[in-house]
C-alpha cells in the first residue's frame, strides 16, 4: 500500500502543529467559535450532541495493521474505547477532548493517517471497491487511481471552498460495490474496444434531499486524462453550482439544472484548456504509486482443512457461505469480517476487536485491512486453508457472525444518538431488526437483503439505495421512520420508492417483518431475491402487507 | 397587540472544552444537570439570556433556546433530541448517564 514520502509526512505534520496552535489560541480566547469552526471542520473536528466527535480519513478504505492498532489505542487511550465506521471507509471517535485531538492527529500522522478534508466544502475521501486488488471479478486495481486523486485534491488551492462537500468513488470492476451512481463523480475502470484502459465517468449522482442516480458524463476516458478532467468537472462545478441555496449546492442540482449536454460542453472546454498543462507529471507519479500497490507474494498451498471444517462445522460452513468472497488468485479467498453482531450498533469495534483484527490481517492476510461502505472489516487476502484458523480466532472476539448481504447486515448512521443533524434515531432500529430476525431464524432462508437507515434527510445511511430504505423522521418531536422500497446501490442502481406514511418506533421493526413474510410467499423459489421479487411485481404487494388496514378499508 | 405564546424555555449549549451538553442556570453558572437550569416563561427574557450565553465564548459553544417543562425535580426536555442530550445516547451507558446509575436501555425513556 500506498507510504508517505517526505513531502506528505512534512505536509501533514505541519497542518498537526497549526492546528495545534489554533486550539490553543481557541482555548485562550484569542480565536472566537466563528473562527475556530472552519479551521477545526478543516481537520475533521465536529461538535455533535454529547461530545466532539473526529472523524479519521481511511484512504479508499485501506488499512495496514499497524495503522488499525494506532486507531485502537487512539480509542483506548483518548476515548471510550471503541470506534465507528462510517459508510464514506472512515473511522470516527465519538467522545475526544478538544485539547487532546492535535495529540489524536500527531498519533494518527506517526501511522501515515489523517483528518483532512473529512469535512467541509472540498472534495472529501476518494472511496473505492473494498475488494480492490483482491476480487476476482476486477480489471484492474482502483486503489492507485484513488491515491492519485487523493494527492491531487487534497489542499488543492482551487477547490477549498466549493458550493458544497464533493465525493468521488472509484471502482476496478463491472459489479459496482463502490455505489459510483450515489457520488458527485463516479469513475468504473473499464476497457475499449482496442483494450486501452480507461473511465466511464458518472456526474451527478447523490442521495440526501433530492436523491439523483448519476449520469455518464464521457463513455470512455482515457486514463492520462483523469485529473484535467475531474479538475474540469469540479471548475465548472465551482463557477456554476449555486451558493444561495445549501439544498441546491451539491453538482447534482447543477447538472439537473444546467441540463447534462451544456454542463458537458463547459466541462469539454474547460479540458481543452487543462488537458495542455498537464505535461505527464500525474502520469509518472501514478507509476510510482502503482509500484505501492502491487499484489502481494500470494502463496501457492493446498486447501488442507478447508473443505473437511467445512463438512465437520456447520458454523463455520454457513460463514464461509456468506462471508467470504471469490478471490482472484488460486486457493485465496476474501474475507469479510461482520461488524453487525445481531443487537450491536452497526460499524462498531472496540479496540480489542480492532487489535484483533491487526492480528489476523499480519498473521494470514498480508498485513492488509479494508472497511467497506457497508460498515465491515475485509481481510482481503486469506489462504483457503487458513480460513478455519481465522474464524475460529475471529469467534473468540465476537467478530464470526455470519450475516454478510444478509438482513442484520444493516447500514446505520449514526443518528439522533450521536448526530446534530438527526431528526431520529438510526441504531436502535437497526439492533432491533437484527435481533428480531435473529430471534425468528429466518436471515439466512431470507437470503440478500440489504435494509439501509438513516436518521435524516440527508441520507448517510444510503437508504435511497437500500432494496428496503428506513428514513428517521421528526414528527412533532416524535420519532416516525418512513421506509422506502426497490433502492439499489450496485451497477444496476435505483432510487427506492416510497411506500407511504411513516411508522412509529414501536410499528416500524413489525411493519419490516411484514414485507419479509410477504417476500417469502410472493416469491419464485429461494433464488429469487427480496429485490428480484420486487422488481418482477412492483411495490403494491409490497404496499398491502405494509398496509393491511387500507386494504381491508378498501375490501369494506 | 397580543403577545404571541410562548412556551417555557432553557439556555443550553456545549462546553468548550469536551463538547458537553450544559444548560444556563440563573445565577449565571454554566450546569451539567438539566434540572438546575433556569426556567424562562418569558419570550423577552428568554431571548436576552440567550444573547448573555452566547456572549460567553470562552466557556460555551452554539448557545440556543430549547423548548422545557417544569416538573418538581425543575426543568426537563420535551423533545427526545433534548432527552438525549440529558443523558446521552441509547446505544451504550455513555455520556452523562455513564456518571449516574447504569441505566436499562430499556428504561432509557422513563421518567423523563
Amino acid at each position: 500500500m500506498y507510504r508517505y514520502s517526505d513531502f506528505d509526512e512534512a505536509f501533514v505534520r505541519e497542518r498537526v502543529a497549526q492546528f495545534r496552535a489554533q486550539v490553543e489560541r481557541r482555548v485562550d480566547g484569542s480565536l472566537t467559535e466563528d473562527e475556530f469552526k472552519p479551521l477545526r471542520l478543516m481537520n475533521g473536528l465536529y461538535l455533535q450532541l454529547h461530545a466532539y466527535m473526529l472523524r479519521v480519513a481511511i484512504p479508499y478504505g485501506t488499512l495496514n495493521s499497524g495503522q488499525m492498532r494506532q486507531l485502537a489505542m487512539i480509542a483506548e487511550r483518548w476515548d471510550k474505547g471503541y470506534g465507528h465506521f462510517t459508510t464514506r471507509q472512515n473511522v470516527q471517535f465519538n467522545w475526544p477532548r478538544l485539547t487532546d485531538t492535535p495529540d489524536i492527529l500527531d498519533a494518527l500522522a506517526d501511522v501515515e493517517m489523517h483528518a483532512i478534508q473529512t469535512s467541509g466544502n472540498t472534495i472529501r475521501n476518494v472511496t473505492a471497491d473494498h475488494f480492490a486488488g483482491a476480487a476476482a471479478d476486477e480489471i484492474a486495481d482502483p486503489r492507485p487511481v484513488a491515491e492519485l486523486i487523493r494527492q491531487w485534491s487534497t489542499d488543492h488551492p482551487e477547490f477549498q471552498f466549493l458550493p458544497r462537500k464533493f465525493k468521488i468513488a472509484v471502482t476496478g470492476s463491472p459489479n459496482d460495490r463502490a455505489v459510483t451512481r450515489a457520488h458527485d463523480i463516479g469513475l468504473r475502470m473499464i476497457r475499449n474496444d482496442a483494450g486501452d484502459a480507461g473511465f466511464e465517468v458518472i456526474v451527478g449522482g447523490g442521495l440526501g434531499r433530492t436523491p439523483m442516480i448519476g449520469k455518464v458524463i464521457r463513455e470512455f476516458l482515457p486514463r492520462a486524462d483523469l485529473l484535467p478532467y475531474l479538475e474540469a468537472i469540479v471548475s465548472v462545478y465551482n463557477a456554476l453550482g449555486r451558493r444561495d441555496n445549501k439544498y441546491k449546492a451539491r453538482i447534482k442540482i447543477t447538472v439537473a439544472e444546467t441540463g447534462l449536454d451544456e454542463f458537458q460542453a463547459r466541462v469539454d472546454a474547460r479540458f481543452a484548456q487543462l488537458r495542455p498543462q498537464f505535461g505527464g507529471a500525474d502520469q509518472d507519479m501514478l507509476a510510482r504509486i502503482e509500484g505501492y500497490f502491487a499484489p502481494p507474494a500470494f502463496r501457492s498451498a493446498p486447501l488442507g482443512r478447508y473443505e473437511t471444517a467445512r463438512e465437520a462445522d456447520p458454523a463455520f460452513r454457513s460463514w464461509t457461505d456468506t462471508n467470504i468472497a471469490p478471490h482472484k488468485a488460486e486457493g485465496y479467498a476474501i474475507v469479510t469480517v461482520s461488524l453487525k453482531v445481531h443487537g450491536a450498533t452497526p460499524g462498531d469495534a472496540t479496540s480489542g476487536q480492532m487489535r484483533a483484527l491487526a492480528d489476523l490481517a499480519e498473521r494470514f492476510g498480508h498485513d492488509e485491512l479494508r472497511i467497506s461502505h457497508e460498515q465491515n472489516v475485509i481481510l482481503p487476502h486469506v489462504h483457503e486453508s487458513d480460513l478455519p484458523e481465522v474464524h475460529s480466532i475471529l469467534g473468540t472476539h465476537g467478530l464470526a457472525t455470519a450475516n454478510v448481504g444478509l438482513i442484520s447486515d444493516i447500514i446505520a448512521c449514526p443518528g439522533m444518538d450521536y448526530c446534530t443533524l438527526a431528526t431520529a434515531r438510526s441504531i436502535p432500529i437497526a439492533q432491533e431488526i437484527a435481533q428480531r430476525f435473529d430471534e425468528l431464524k429466518l436471515e439466512h432462508g431470507v437470503g440478500e437483503l440489504k435494509i439501509k437507515i438513516s436518521g435524516c434527510i440527508n441520507a448517510c445511511g444510503h437508504h435511497h439505495v437500500g432494496h428496503i430504505g428506513i428514513l428517521g423522521l421528526d414528527r412533532a418531536g416524535v420519532e416516525n421512520y418512513q421506509i422506502t422500497l426497490g433502492g439499489d446501490g450496485t451497477e444496476t442502481a435505483a432510487i427506492g420508492e416510497r411506500a407511504g406514511p411513516g411508522f412509529s418506533a414501536e410499528e416500524i421493526v413489525p411493519a419490516i417483518e411484514r414485507l419479509v413474510h410477504a417476500y417469502l410467499d410472493l416469491r419464485c423459489g429461494r433464488k429469487e431475491s427480496f429485490l428480484q421479487t420486487y422488481r418482477r411485481l412492483g411495490i403494491g404487494p409490497f404496499k398491502a402487507a405494509l398496509y393491511p388496514e387500507r386494504v381491508n378499508a378498501n375490501a369494506a | 397587540m397580543t403577545r404571541r405564546r410562548h412556551s417555557p424555555k432553557v439556555v443550553t449549549g456545549s462546553s468548550l472544552l469536551e463538547g458537553d451538553t450544559v444548560w444556563l442556570t440563573a445565577d449565571d453558572r454554566w450546569t451539567r444537570n438539566m434540572s438546575e437550569a433556569e426556567l424562562l416563561e418569558d419570550e423577552a427574557v428568554a431571548e436576552d439570556r440567550l444573547l448573555f450565553a452566547i456572549s460567553q465564548t470562552d466557556i460555551v459553544v452554539g448557545a440556543y433556546l430549547a423548548n422545557a417543562a417544569s416538573s418538581r425535580n425543575g426543568p426537563v426536555p420535551v423533545h427526545v433530541r433534548e432527552t438525549l442530550r440529558t443523558k446521552g445516547p441509547t446505544n451504550y451507558v455513555h455520556g452523562k448517564q455513564q456518571q449516574e446509575q447504569p441505566v436499562a436501555l430499556a428504561g432509557y425513556f422513563e421518567g423523563v
